[in-house]
């Protein structure tokens, strides 16, 4: 029973989210080798402890997060938008 | 066991009567009586037999803890199995039954099992289909095969009505600054400071009444208690149990809300689920009282020393006339003199020798015995006690009940939801709650707190604990020590008898006995998990309420250790049953999930559409003309298409706005064929690769105007395609300047196809001349208006191979739309057609739908290499390539006729070569359809190598689930028009 505070929306059940994935991945351009593609596609840290992790408010304001969540406790320590303008914009807002 | 009703005892309302019926037999009770206490009063000591052995068995309890007293409320669609006579409250015209007996739990035909022990010890079932010694006859499955239905038929307790459950339930959701679990007097204490120091509150408890332990004191004012609490604000809930405790401070409930009513209101749930959503939670859950491990502990009238209090005062009833107490702690004596004083020859056995007791002496007290023998079968004769020291010198005490009292042990369940591991206490005998990092305060006897003073300070403490956690206050706080007795507990768990064949049970309800935790031992089931599922001690009705801690301790004394060394399993939810009716609550039948209709729903109804799910979609399957049947009248649609004209509603289709100034730049990444060149007016069919280069979704997108396009994906696929559009562009290319909206609601679409199209939809637009070939030709886009002033967008696109179009309105004009479309259609002798006939339509073509596009294939597989473009990169088009994929033995998208052109074949067919039918073969059927053009059935799927490797062979087709084979041979997808003559006309 996870609660995300969504920068737009505010505090909201993990039922109106969807989770996305690693948010750490620098994903290769798209002519870059397969190699590299494999690297960012197959390749996963299994961490135990916080980690960044993207979720979409799918049933929200449809925007994308990078949530940093602890893998063992579930506590969320920070929550901010995945596009950098709309992190400028929550940042100016504050 | 004499069991009756006293007069000037109880808290029931005498003054109402209810009638109930106990295996087929009526009684009587008093409102305020649980199930238990009424056939108690009624003088009823077997209410069961047990699991394995059939063994008669009566009312151990009088709470939560019972393994006992499972019976069968209720009958027909309302029969509810495994349900605690303990706390069932009576009602009116309740029916209840004993379980596991036949005919009857009095004389039981399987008590002979009670004989058969051996064959019954731990771990039976696995040992026996082992082989049968000496020959180990019967090895293997084969035995198991023939045993299973007997074994399946003895085994679990009562039987779950078989049909529709009657009843609804709900889901629930709340939330408040502090939950309080128990209203005991810590759990009181805690509500009652957190409301004074302005916290919202709500107070959970499992009882109909709030008092907890106290409704067994016979002074006790429960109405008082109720009155302050809800002078204070505080919401309190009864007949909830919380069951669960989950992250982030949640609590699961479950409310009974007309279990305990005869004739509930059909307009209000049975039970509710609910999600309580808290800032702190305060467990005041409890103790519960052991029993004690000894030969026979199990005859009707053993019971623990507790609940005879409880019945006492609470139900006024007297559960023994000669009672024996048999205890190892100080919290029996209260009891013993209460149950001496109501009438009951009393004699308490403590294993304690030295020891301070003050009593009036009102009964007798044996120090440092222990029982270790019942005589008796179906009631208590007699009990064997001796000295604990010395079992030899034994003797025999006249009773008709067994009051035990082994220790306490703290409902530390809920903490240890949350990964709290409880700690041993030696001075107390029991697992203490650890601290939780969490937000969660244990208080009252749940922390190994014995008398009420005590427990009424931890509550207070518990809240003030709350306060600071929550940054309200910084106060200073300290909980009682645990404990409380004047005398120390004297660790007893089992007292063992010489005797063979004696059955001392560890756990009641499935039979597990201290025999049994001792052949786990000798087999090298040593670990508490291990020791758990071999003897299934503890993973009852009851999860080992009672008896896990005897099982520890047993086995630490056959490995030495200390119980605390030994472990303890781990409780997870729910504390107590909850139905699966509470869990699903209102998601059931058709609101299992939501249901999804396209604007012209009834419109496609009221003229005689056959519905069907496709996904969340209801879309038209086939329109019948009077005696049709499916085939008949996919078979006309399809044909019809073909000769003349058909309407079709793809509403459900996914739509998606894209706009921005790189939006072409945008498709031109996500679409593995280019999009760069597009024009405005023109579509194009487009397929979209995952990342890992494997298939997500096809679809067409529109060039509406420089920097706009009108994106229509899957029906199944279109919720994720929006949501991978929005994270490339909110996380990977965050620099491109695009929007997505998705516009599915938005707008309504029809397909209108065949030689007849442009002629229909000639006559419904307004400027006729805007879908001639030369200003709307194949793949054109335009903006137009339909007659009547109805802006439309029209694409002259595809699926059926025939001159088609795509048609779309606001969806408010769909209706309008169908109408107008329909009355032209029908002037060329078109018809309706539903998704049955597009897909004969698109089987024809070897267009691919889910059906191919299943999360396997590649583009290459599908047959579509074509649309992967050479001269530029996008999303998959490195991990294509890769080796796996690029495998000259991957399954390529085919068509299949059968050779015998009369035969049939169905989807899942699995394609094999003519002498090597067996295992996944070389392929697959995926899609089949009679073909109305070809004449015969034919289908689309996947051959190992394609077309190339298998065209003149004759291949197998095996259905071994229908139990049909067929012959084979593989032609080219493209079945008819294969180069597009229609299409483009």
């Amino acid at each position: 029973m996870i609660r995300i505070n969504c920068p737009y929306c505010g505090e909201r059940d993990h039922s109106e989210f969807s989770y996305g994935g690693d948010a750490t991945i620098n994903y290769p351009s798209l002519d870059a080798s397969e190699k590299e593609w494999t690297e960012a596609i197959f390749f996963r840290k299994n961490i135990k402890g916080f980690q960044f992790e993207t979720w979409h408010h799918s049933n929200g304001c449809r925007m994308w997060l990078v949530v940093e969540r602890s893998t063992v406790t579930h506590e969320i320590k920070s929550v901010k938008p995945c596009h950098p303008n709309l992190q400028k914009v929550v940042e100016n807002n504050k | 066991m004499k069991t009756r009703r006293l007069d000037n005892y109880g808290k029931i309302n005498r003054d109402k009567i209810l009638s109930f019926r106990w295996d087929k037999k009526n009684y009587k009770g008093f409102e305020g009586d649980t199930l238990a206490s009424a056939l108690l009063a009624n003088n009823i000591g077997i209410v069961g037999r047990s699991f394995k052995y059939h063994r008669p068995r009566g009312i151990f309890s009088s709470g939560v803890e019972e393994s006992g007293a499972l019976v069968t409320i209720g009958s027909k669609d309302r029969r509810d199995p495994n349900v605690r006579a303990t706390t069932q409250e009576l009602y009116n015209g309740l029916e209840a039954s004993g379980q596991n007996a036949f005919p009857n739990v009095n004389f039981d035909l399987a008590g002979i099992n009670n004989y058969l022990g051996r064959f019954f010890a731990a771990g039976f079932y696995y040992k026996t289909f082992m082989g049968i010694p000496p020959f180990e006859w019967g090895r293997g499955t084969a035995i198991w095969m023939f045993f299973e239905k007997f074994i399946r038929k003895a085994a679990g307790m009562g039987s779950a009505s078989e049909l529709p459950d009657p009843d609804s339930y709900e889901h629930a959701h709340d939330f408040c600054d502090l939950i309080v679990v128990g209203s005991g007097p810590a759990g009181v204490a805690a509500a009652i400071e957190a409301a004074e120091k302005k916290l919202d509150v709500i107070l959970v408890e499992q009882d109909s009444l709030v008092g907890g332990d106290q409704l067994a004191e016979n002074n006790f004012d429960n109405s008082r208690i109720k009155n302050q609490l809800e002078n204070l604000g505080i919401k309190i809930m009864t007949r909830t149990t919380a069951f669960g405790l989950y992250d982030n401070c949640v609590v699961g409930l479950l409310e009974r809300v007309t279990d305990h009513i005869s004739a509930p209101n059909v307009n209000i749930p049975r039970q509710r689920f609910w999600t309580i959503r808290a800032k702190h939670i305060i467990v005041g859950a409890g103790a519960i009282e052991r029993h004690i491990a000894f030969n026979n502990n199990d005859i009707p009238g053993v019971m623990t020393v507790n609940a005879s209090k409880h019945y006492l005062n609470r139900y006024g009833v007297l559960t023994g006339k000669r009672i024996a107490i048999a205890t190892n702690n100080d919290s029996v004596y209260e009891t013993a003199q209460q149950l001496s004083e109501a009438g009951a020859n009393v004699t308490v056995l403590d294993s304690r020798t030295n020891l301070e007791i003050e009593t009036n002496k009102s009964f007798e007290i044996r120090k440092g015995y222990v029982p270790y023998n019942i005589n008796g079968s179906k009631k208590i004769h007699s009990l064997d006690v001796s000295k604990s020291e010395d079992i030899n010198k034994s003797e025999t005490i006249n009773c008709d009940q067994v009051l035990l009292s082994g220790g306490w042990s703290p409902a530390v369940h809920l903490l240890s939801h949350r990964g709290v591991r409880p700690k041993w206490d030696y001075s107390n005998a029991c697992f203490l709650p650890s601290d939780s990092k969490e937000n969660i305060t244990m208080v009252g006897s749940s922390r190994g707190l014995w008398n009420k003073n005590d427990c009424i300070a931890s509550g207070i403490a518990g809240t003030t604990d709350a306060l600071n956690r929550l940054g309200i206050s910084k106060t200073n706080y300290f909980f009682p020590k645990p404990g409380g007795w004047k005398n120390p507990i004297q660790p007893l768990y089992e007292v063992k008898y010489k005797k063979s064949r004696s059955k001392s049970f560890v756990d009641y309800q499935h039979d597990v006995t201290t025999d049994d935790v001792r052949l786990a031992h000798r087999e090298g089931f040593i670990s508490v998990e291990h020791l758990k599922r071999y003897t299934t001690l503890g993973m009852a009705n009851d999860q080992g309420k009672m008896g896990n801690i005897i099982g520890l301790s047993l086995m630490a004394e056959l490995l030495n250790k200390e119980i605390p060394e030994v472990g303890t399993t781990v409780f997870r939810p729910p504390y107590t049953p909850v139905s699966i009716g509470a869990l699903s609550g209102r998601n059931v039948g058709k609101h299992f999930r939501p249901l999804r209709v396209t604007p012209m729903h009834q419109w496609n109804i009221d003229h005689g559409a056959k519905m069907i799910e496709v996904g969340l979609y209801q879309r038209p399957w086939y329109y019948p003309k009077e005696n049709e049947t499916l085939s008949d009248s996919y078979i006309r649609e399809a044909s019809t298409v073909r000769k003349t004209v058909g309407i079709c509603d793809i509403t459900s289709l996914g739509k998606i706005a894209i706009q921005g100034p790189d939006s072409s730049e945008f498709l031109n990444r996500i679409y593995s064929n280019g999009f760069s060149k597009l024009q405005v007016g023109k579509a194009r069919y487009g397929i979209m690769l995952r990342d890992d280069g494997i298939v997500m979704d096809d679809g067409t997108s529109w060039r509406l105007a420089e920097n706009e396009y009108f994106m229509t994906t899957s029906t199944g696929e279109a919720a994720k395609v929006m949501s991978w559009l929005e994270e490339l562009l909110q996380t990977r290319w965050t620099n491109l300047n695009v929007n997505v909206t998705s516009v599915s609601e938005q707008w309504a679409g029809v397909s209108i196809a065949g030689p007849k199209s442009r002629e229909v939809l000639n006559n419904c637009v307004d400027d006729s001349l805007v879908v001639t070939n030369n200003n709307l030709p194949f793949m054109g886009v335009t903006s137009t208006f339909l007659k009547g002033n109805i802006p439309c967008r029209i694409a002259r696109i595809s699926f059926s191979g025939e001159l088609a179009f795509e048609v779309y309105v606001k969806s408010d004009f769909a209706n309008t739309m169908m109408d107008l479309l329909w009355e032209n259609a029908k002037k060329y002798d078109g018809c309706l057609y539903g998704l049955e006939a597009l897909g004969a339509l698109r089987v024809e073509k070897g267009h691919v739908t889910a059906a191919e596009l299943d999360g396997r294939v590649t583009i290459d597989d599908a047959g579509l290499s074509k649309m992967a473009s050479t001269k530029k990169s996008y999303i998959g088009s490195a991990m294509r390539k890769r080796g796996v994929l690029k495998n000259n033995d991957r399954e390529i998208l085919v068509g299949f006729f059968p050779t015998n052109l009369k035969e049939t074949f169905n989807a899942g067919t699995i394609v094999c070569e003519k002498n090597n039918i067996k295992g996944q073969g070389i392929g697959r059927i995926t899609s089949v359809t009679y073909s109305p053009e070809l004449g015969h059935w034919i289908g689309l799927g996947f051959v190992k190598g394609g077309l190339d490797k298998w065209k003149d062979t004759n291949l197998v087709g095996a259905d071994p689930v229908r139990n049909k084979q067929m012959n084979l041979k593989v032609v080219s997808p493209h079945m008819i028009d294969p180069n597009g003559e229609r299409m483009y006309a």
